[in-house]
């Protein structure tokens, strides 16, 4: 192979690729379909809920600083075996099965809600060559995948036959119809500008340098509307606080997955927090690279780890937002869906287009950022004039 | 500007995210059982038994007269009287509670037995870390461990314990002069009915 006598650094970011095909010079020829596909799949299963447990406690430990206390520090030194503690304590609890539930549904619900959130990482590149799948229509594979969430979680409200459950459900399948249309259109722009629907032909028409500076499409400003609307979309996908009303704890006790219990209820927890990972990885794949360095200098560092680092780092973000912003009401939701995100994500597609036939160089970059804050300024002003997304007003607490 | 309420919030809680590891005033967590906080002076949850002295059982003030058990409104107080009597801790003979049980896994920390107790025997504790395996004797309290030093109380109601007292002592002060005063109109007693005798005799 060549890549052998690469130099040290680009032998350290294909080490994955080479351990597998190391691996694979042992397997019979007949066997190496499926010897490949598990040598893929394998490493994701592992990483993955490996950097869910560790997020639980970055969040717990974030969200305790932002409330100034400490966060959970007692297990392990500075709570660093909390997750473990957690997942010990879930697999001991009782498994309850309300008796006039579903139970097949009921048990099908966290396993597909799982599957499904695994299903999503098949097209995501990781690193240089290190994609599961590399698909043609890779991005539209990611978001018909993230569909079957919203019939996991049907399965588990209707399934539990409670009426907490069912509201939950409603409620998430409410909010997650209505964002999932703002999600694929705010990515959508980067499909435009690359031409494919492959994330790894996305993430490597990204992957170029002018000087120092990497052609990022979060760095234009149809790129970066679009990472802002995907990310605020991605947050409604993925039930995270302010938009956490079909889990609303203090509301609905704790939505679709009230009469889950045990193990179950961790499946639909990492679930959550998988469904949460996928599309920050696509966040990044689109619109922040994937995993090319930030800087032309700094290639040297293995792609995955920029890969993990970006992940890292809108993990936090999500953490941030969750630990700031109150929950939203229902009606508040559906106008901020429905009447500034689908308009934001319509006119940022203008944008988009209109950069394709504009020449190079900084004029379109200007023409474009303007026409976007005057597209946001006018488009917020026109709604608050209409009194359809305002600041709250108590009628009878004031 | 729409979102500029967002930024304040995030900026907010990034300032306490920071901050909190700056300053140790943000942190107002007490690490609960290396770190204790003394209580405040009225903190009560379940009531002891108060004895004068050095002996717990000699010294116990509790004369069993059962009003705290009559009053207590989730009936946890068990009491049975004594048959004899034994001196107490000023050497009056009086009753005493063969057993008394608090079980406090049924009481509701009311202090209504320590309103009504006419001889400041029960007061109300501070010690709350009572947890124990056995739930159902081990929250049973008998007289033996409700039993407290007058000089525990002190410690843990300093300004309470100083009232009790200084009632104690103006009623044993009245106690006493009652009971020299019977001592001395005795012999004046005894006199007085020859007295009258022979004055009605006289009559």
């Amino acid at each position: 192979m060549i890549v052998f006598s690469a130099s040290g650094a680009e032998r350290a970011d294909q080490i994955f690729v080479l351990i597998k095909h190391w691996l694979m010079g042992y397997v019979p020829a007949a066997a190496q379909p499926l010897a490949s596909a598990v040598l893929s799949v394998v490493p994701i299963l592992m990483a993955f809920p490996l950097i869910f447990a560790i997020t639980t406690l970055l969040e717990r430990k974030g969200l305790g600083r932002i409330q100034n206390r400490y966060g959970p520090n007692r297990v392990g030194p500075w709570g660093l075996l909390q997750p473990m503690a957690d997942g010990l304590k879930s697999l001991t609890k009782e498994d309850i099965v309300p008796d006039s539930a579903d139970k097949w549904v009921h048990l099908c619900a966290p396993l597909l809600l799982v599957v499904a959130s695994f299903l999503a990482y098949a097209v995501l590149p990781i690193g240089r060559n290190m994609v599961v799948a590399n698909l043609s229509a890779g991005v539209l594979f990611f978001f018909a995948i993230g569909a079957l969430v919203e019939v996991a979680i049907f399965m588990a409200g209707w399934s539990s036959r409670s009426k907490y459950s069912l509201l939950g459900a409603m409620r998430a399948i409410a909010q997650m119809v209505s964002y999932e249309t703002p999600l694929v259109l705010a990515g959508l722009v980067a499909v435009m500008a690359t031409g494919s629907l492959s994330t790894v032909a996305i993430v490597e028409a990204q992957a170029q340098y002018t000087g120092i500076l990497p052609h990022w499409f979060v760095f234009t400003p149809w790129g970066f509307a679009g990472f802002v609307l995907f990310m605020i979309a991605a947050t409604a996908e993925s039930n995270r606080s302010p938009f956490d009303l079909p889990e609303g704890e203090s509301e609905i006790i704790a939505g679709y997955y009230i009469e889950y219990s045990g193990f179950k209820f961790a499946l639909f927890f990492l679930g959550e927090y998988l469904g949460m990972f996928a599309t920050s990885g696509m966040a990044i794949t689109l619109f922040l690279g994937g995993w090319s360095a930030p800087f032309s200098f700094l290639t040297w560092i293995p792609s995955y780890l920029w890969f993990f680092a970006k992940l890292l780092v809108i993990t936090c973000g999500f953490i941030w937002v969750r630990g700031t912003l109150p929950r939203l009401r229902m009606d508040q939701l559906m106008h901020f869906a429905w009447k500034f995100m689908l308009p934001m994500t319509l006119l940022n597609i203008f944008a988009a287009a209109a950069w394709k036939f504009f020449p190079t160089g900084v004029v379109r970059w200007f023409a474009c950022a303007i026409f976007l804050a005057v597209a946001f300024v006018l488009l917020t002003r026109g709604l608050k004039k209409r009194g359809d997304v305002r600041a709250r007003q108590y009628r009878f607490a004031d | 500007m729409f979102g500029e309420g967002i930024l304040r919030g995030l900026a907010e809680t990034a300032r306490n995210f920071f901050g909190s590891y700056v300053s140790k005033d943000r942190l107002t967590t007490v690490q609960f059982p290396e770190e204790r906080i003394a209580p405040i002076e009225a903190t009560r949850d379940f009531p002891f038994l108060v004895y004068d002295g050095t002996d717990w059982q000699q010294g116990m003030r509790c004369v069993a007269c059962q009003i705290c058990e009559k009053e207590c409104p989730p009936k946890c107080i068990y009491i049975d009287k004594s048959k004899d009597k034994k001196p107490d801790a000023v050497g009056k003979q009086q009753f005493y509670p063969a057993r008394f049980d608090i079980d406090i896994s049924v009481c509701m920390s009311c202090q209504i037995c320590v309103e009504v107790c006419p001889f400041d025997a029960i007061k109300m504790d501070t010690e709350f870390e009572l947890s124990t395996q056995d739930r159902f004797g081990g929250l049973m309290f008998d007289k033996h461990k409700l039993s407290k030093s007058n000089e525990y109380y002190h410690e843990i109601h300093p300004t309470e314990a100083a009232a009790v007292d200084a009632t104690l002592a103006e009623e044993r002060a009245k106690a006493e002069a009652r009971a020299k005063a019977a001592a001395e109109a005795k012999p004046a007693a005894a006199a007085a009915p020859a007295a009258a005798k022979e004055n009605t005799g006289g009559a």
